[in-house]
């Protein structure tokens, strides 16, 4: 490296080196630069409204500068954990038929189907949700026609399925051949294998699916928006109309006027920015706890 | 780890220090403007106009000083902060045109300005085309949207519950539905929509319409350029929202867009005023109903 006389492979290989590091770095600058941005427009509304009844307030009426996201972070957090457990018990069994049960030939195309779930745009997602889920909601009487917690719930869990499905299908994959032949030398039948063996080992793979698909579904705008219903008031049933944290700035922004309701929509950015972020590094903390087991 | 996290902290912290020094460079323009006298010449001999009030009348207005400009020697400076403020600027001399997109209040009257009305905008009430209701009051839609009426029976329907329909804070349309409407409450001295909370929002006047159309029960509202037969457009106080009635003034749910000016305030404005009124109409005419 030293030598002087001019090597254009040295050379080459030295500006190469600064492109790949170059591109590297923007995704790091687009991340910082996001963030900065939120924390710096959304930090001046804690002037305004304290961080505690920010995130405590019921009411949400920015007419009245009055700002609480509550209700918003209730129906996020159930409608997430309504997805994820919808997502969790129909995912991972999917995956274990794809896996092990079924013949190769169906699990392929099963395996290409769930590709395609994935592909589908979320305003289609949405729209299908305000046709088909909504009105058959509706036909139990609901009190807001069927746009609600319920389709909500359903339409994130559609949409985080093939996530969740595909993680367990690679690390069900990965898992060696010999603990399969040993749990069946050991008398072990398909069922307890795919339970007692299959799956604990697979453990950490799974959980990353599902923190991914946790992230997915809390950050899911446009389709949650068309099925929820938008009323911006703590659920008092799965019937209830809802909106989500990512809805309330999605709905507002684009007529917020400058200052303290915009503001406000920017803090709750800051607030969904800092939710995903903590379960992205707890969800990498887990894993790596669990690879050293 | 904890090094790094707090690395991080302070990048993000920098960040958002440069984002400050950007911005402020950029707020700092705009709010010198407001202090500015209305001067009517700048060195380079262009007129100067200062437009000053109401958001609503300020979106069609900043399209038509882009058109205008480029037409005319003239430099217009548009700036959206209200209907009253705009009045009292036009009053007062700091502008020399004056926005509102509501009627002058009787309290305004006083102060002499001339109005000018360059554009209507109306508000429709629809209801699913399967529902029997077609007129109402607006003391009716008032306590629908309030939620002290709940039930169709109770304005003269079918025995089912209402379905409110509304539209997102911050809603140019919600705002004058609001304004019209009388749908304001004080809460803790501050004026707020008092809307009922669990109304269905939805973000857009096709949206509203889509919803309306697949509730039989729900009750939306949308501009008047809306209406099709997906909805039907109710009466109100037994007037048919139309163009015409509200051009005529019949239908209520109805606000003008004003300029108002107060004195002579020289031939560049009452050029730029006669050109919004004449050729402009097709650009107000994009957004709202054309008085020419």
């Amino acid at each position: 490296m030293e030598n002087k006389s001019i090597n254009i492979t040295t050379v080459m290989e030295k500006i190469m080196k600064g492109v790949f590091w170059g591109c590297a770095a923007i995704s790091i600058v687009a991340v910082l630069f996001i963030g900065g941005f939120i924390l710096f427009n959304a930090l001046p509304f804690f002037s305004h409204t304290s961080l505690w009844s920010f995130l405590t307030g019921k009411n949400w009426i920015p007419s009245g500068e009055i700002f609480g996201i509550y209700p918003m972070l209730v129906a996020s957090f159930f409608a997430t954990l309504g997805a994820v457990v919808i997502g969790v018990v129909v995912g991972i069994s999917t995956a274990i038929v794809i896996t092990s049960i079924l013949p190769p030939a169906i699990s392929s195309v099963i395996s290409k189907i769930v590709d395609l779930l994935a592909g589908i745009p979320s305003v289609i997602y949405g729209f299908f949700g305000l046709m088909v889920i909504v009105p058959i909601i509706k036909l139990t009487g609901a009190p807001s026609g069927g746009l609600s917690l319920l389709a909500v719930i359903i339409i994130l869990s559609f949409m985080i399925l093939p996530t969740i499905i595909r993680m367990t299908e690679v690390s069900l994959k990965a898992i060696p051949k010999e603990y399969k032949e040993g749990a069946y030398a050991l008398g072990a039948t398909r069922l307890q294998y795919i339970f007692k063996v299959q799956l604990r080992a697979a453990k950490s793979g799974i959980i990353a699916g599902v923190m991914l698909a946790i992230g997915r579904a809390l950050g899911e705008t446009m389709a949650v928006m068309l099925v929820a219903g938008n009323s911006p008031v703590v659920p008092n049933s799965i019937l209830s109309s809802v909106r989500t944290v990512t809805a309330n700035i999605a709905m507002e922004m684009s007529y917020a006027p400058a200052g303290p309701h915009q503001q406000a929509l920017f803090a709750t950015g800051l607030v969904l920015f800092i939710i995903i972020m903590a379960i992205n590094i707890g969800m990498q903390l887990i894993v790596k706890r669990m690879e050293r087991n | 780890m904890k090094k790094r996290l707090l690395l991080a902290l302070g990048v993000i912290l920098v960040t958002g220090s440069m984002a400050t020094g950007c911005s402020s460079s950029t707020s700092s323009g705009a709010s010198s403007t407001e202090q500015a006298s209305v001067s009517n010449t700048t060195s380079s001999g262009t007129e100067k106009i200062i437009v000053v009030g109401s958001t609503t009348v300020a979106a069609p207005m900043e399209k038509l000083e882009e058109a205008y400009e480029q037409i005319a020697n003239v430099d217009i400076e548009i700036q959206g902060v209200g209907s009253s403020a705009g009045i009292q600027a036009a009053a007062n001399g700091t502008a020399n045109i004056g926005m509102a997109s509501r009627e002058i209040k009787e309290s305004e009257k006083e102060l002499g300005l001339e109005e000018i009305v360059i554009a209507k905008d109306s508000i429709a009430i629809v209801v699913h085309p399967s529902n029997p209701v077609d007129d109402l009051t607006i003391e009716q839609v008032k306590d629908i949207y309030e939620g002290t009426i709940t039930n169709w029976s109770e304005v003269g329907g079918e025995n089912q519950p209402i379905l409110v329909i509304c539209r997102e804070d911050g809603s140019g349309t919600r705002g004058a539905f609001e304004e019209i409407i009388g749908l304001e409450m004080d809460i803790e001295g501050v004026t707020v929509s008092s809307v009922v909370q669990t109304a269905v929002i939805q973000e857009g006047n096709g949206a509203v319409k889509a919803t309306t159309a697949a509730q039989e029960n729900g009750i939306g509202f949308v501009s008047l350029g809306y209406i099709d037969d997906t909805i039907s457009a109710i009466k109100i106080n037994g007037v048919e929202p139309t163009v015409e009635t509200t051009l005529a003034g019949d239908y209520k749910i109805s606000r003008p867009l004003l300029l108002v000016t107060s004195g002579d305030q020289g031939a560049a404005v009452d050029d730029f005023i006669e050109y919004i009124l004449s050729d402009g109409q097709e650009i107000v005419a994009e957004t709202y109903i054309p008085v020419n």
